[in-house]
């Protein structure tokens, strides 16, 4: 078990740059998951900490081992693949004891850790089996022991459960987590799935376009966004384009004056989280109240989403809880929404390409 | 009525497979019965049968001394044509090599050459080569060994990298994650995943090592005699069954490597 450490890392392809100016530091045993859209550089990051990718600047060091032009197999990082890459041609024991058996550790002595990660994984008694003879979430468990056999300093889960079906997915979200918990393993994992990445990490660092844009705990992300991207990524928002007319109004494209607690200035986003939306009575005490038209609504048995327009250019989701006897907005209604003032984060606007 | 006519269609697909087959299996059909013969001129009917060609095949020298050729130049091509064929196959597979296709039309050409033309280009390159250089090439072992791992190197080209175009490479990387340097992943991980096609590849070259005619006519020397020359030099004098006692005994064995290798590796899956 080790701290991990990436320091400016940076993977040019020709023209393309795939990783750029990436630093996170991961403490030891902690959980951190790299979550992004596909392309964004996260599997890339992964596979240059794995080794099997050198980075074209920057540096890696694993508890005190730089270990940035170290080849694969003197990295001592537990990888998890995809598509989990066992050995067909090994049976479950041979597989998980192959990775002993390169550390020059005796026969005598492999066979007890073997069985150790097994029963770890909850896989005992399998151990003569051919990978091909194994469900998909068997599999998954034995690429886990094969990993772990190695006792890394390191564990790297490359979308370890994206080949599972859902049910499975949920059962082996929570075995790992136990496991590296109770290991104290320093993790990375690599999804594009956010509720995946919400429930598992201790830390989570969303990536998009080669760029790190914001490294936090899941209250963090979602209540204090970086910026315009990881407020849509995480969770959902309703963005308003426009600009700041002073410090503290932000005016919409469709000309609606609303309060709010920023304080930059020019063109800007204001992003709003559907639930810190009321209507109706509740919206009677809240700082910005502007009437608005139903276009939509999604019956979501707890909640109502409410998709309405308040001017021309302005639309906003809305999701508000399902009272009983209470009257559900339709289609064509005219109603009233509100927000507080701390409600609408505010994002300069990118320029437009 | 499209009943009828689905029946219609199996009943011909069966007869043409069976058609095939039989024009396949007859001559080996025939081979085999004549071997057995007793009378020296094969004529029909036989006048009986007898094991008697066995024996004169086992004590013709010709035979035996050309048989022990073909198995050595077969053996030592065989093991050549892996040692240069595999090495190519993964360098056409993972590396972007200029010229790659061409490479891999080259390497497979010597499949569809006629055998009297690549025994006459090797003929005359042969002869040039032993005048740049004075040493003895032409007849020479050493000769017959590099023209017959010529025809070798395409079997194992083409059905290695048939093994290698279906293989996940992620497990090499899962290999050395867990500690294998490059040649432990290739001894322990990538070899064991192409061993069907390494071996129907050295099957078959060795076969089409062993069975080469034409091309070993303008390349063998004086007493160097492969058995399919031997054979020539035989039915040039005589057509007693020795010649279908000689070749029963070659099929057999070639069949037994066929089903003993099939055992190990489906030779359906890999061809």
């Amino acid at each position: 078990m080790a701290r991990l450490s990436i320091e400016h890392l940076r993977k040019v392809y020709g023209e393309f740059t795939a990783v750029d100016d990436c630093s996170i530091d991961i403490a030891d045993g902690e959980f951190l998951v790299l979550l992004g859209p596909s392309g964004c550089g996260k599997t890339t990051t992964l596979r240059m900490v794995a080794g099997f990718i050198q980075p074209t600047a920057g540096k890696i060091t694993i508890g005190e081992r730089d270990v940035t032009t170290l080849p694969p197999w003197k990295r001592n990082c537990g990888l998890v693949f995809q598509s989990y890459a066992l050995f067909p041609h090994m049976t479950v024991a041979e597989n998980v004891a192959f990775g002993l058996e390169m550390r020059k550790i005796a026969p005598a002595d492999r066979a007890p850790r073997v069985t150790e990660a097994l029963r770890l994984v909850r896989l005992t008694g399998l151990d003569e089996r051919y990978p091909r003879q194994l469900s998909g979430g068997q599999q998954q468990r034995v690429a886990l022991a094969r990993a772990l056999a190695i006792e890394p300093d390191v564990l790297l889960l490359d979308e370890p459960l994206s080949n599972l079906d859902a049910k499975l997915r949920q059962e082996v979200r929570v075995e790992i987590r136990d496991l590296q918990r109770k290991l104290g393993l320093t993790t990375i994992m690599v999804t594009h799935d956010q509720e995946e990445a919400l429930t598992m990490a201790d830390r989570l660092v969303v990536m998009e376009k080669g760029m790190v844009r914001q490294i936090g705990t899941q209250r963090e992300l979602y209540e204090k966004p970086a910026d315009r991207f990881v407020a849509g990524f995480i969770g959902r928002s309703a963005f308003l384009d426009g600009a700041m007319a002073e410090a503290g109004r932000f005016r919409s494209g469709g000309g609606l004056d609303i309060s709010c607690k920023a304080t930059a200035s020019g063109p800007a986003t204001l992003a709003l989280r559907p639930e810190r939306l009321a209507i109706g009575a509740d919206a009677e005490a809240c700082a910005n109240r502007f009437p608005a038209r139903v276009e939509h609504v999604s019956y979501l048995g707890a909640l109502l989403d409410i998709d309405v327009r308040l001017t021309e250019q302005d639309r906003i989701l809305l999701q508000v809880p399902n009272r009983p006897g209470a009257a559900e907005p339709k289609p064509g209604d005219m109603i009233t929404i509100g927000w507080a003032e701390d409600a609408g984060l505010v994002y300069p606007r990118e320029a437009k390409a | 009525m499209s009943a009828a006519r689905l029946s219609l269609g199996r009943l011909a697909l069966n007869g043409a497979a069976t058609l095939s087959l039989g024009f396949i299996l007859l001559p080996l059909f025939f081979v085999f019965w004549l071997a057995f013969f007793r009378q020296e001129i094969p004529s029909f009917p036989p006048e009986g049968y007898s094991l008697k060609w066995f024996q004169a095949a086992a004590n013709n020298k010709p035979f035996v001394d050309g048989f022990l050729l073909s198995l050595q130049v077969g053996v030592s091509a065989t093991l050549i044509g892996l040692v240069l064929g595999v090495p190519a196959s993964l360098a056409l597979m993972r590396h972007r090599i200029a010229l790659g296709p061409a490479i891999n039309t080259l390497l497979l050409l010597p499949l569809v050459m006629p055998g009297i033309v690549l025994g006459t280009s090797l003929y005359v390159f042969q002869i040039e080569t032993e005048i740049a250089t004075g040493l003895p090439v032409l007849g020479s072992a050493g000769g017959l060994v590099a023209a017959h791992s010529l025809v070798v190197i395409p079997w194992v080209v083409k059905l290695v990298t048939a093994s290698l175009a279906g293989f996940d490479r992620t497990i090499e990387e899962a290999a050395q994650n867990l500690g294998a340097g490059p040649w432990t992943t290739f001894r322990r991980v990538t070899l064991p995943s192409i061993r069907p096609g390494l071996v129907a590849g050295s099957l078959f070259g060795f076969v089409t090592s062993f069975g080469n005619l034409e091309m070993s006519l303008f390349l063998v020397g004086p007493g160097r005699t492969t058995l399919p020359i031997a054979i020539l030099q035989y039915l040039e004098w005589k057509i007693d069954p020795t010649v279908a006692a000689a070749s029963v005994i070659q099929i057999v064995l070639i069949g037994a490597a066929m089903i003993i290798t099939d055992r190990y590796v489906k030779l359906s899956r890999v061809v």
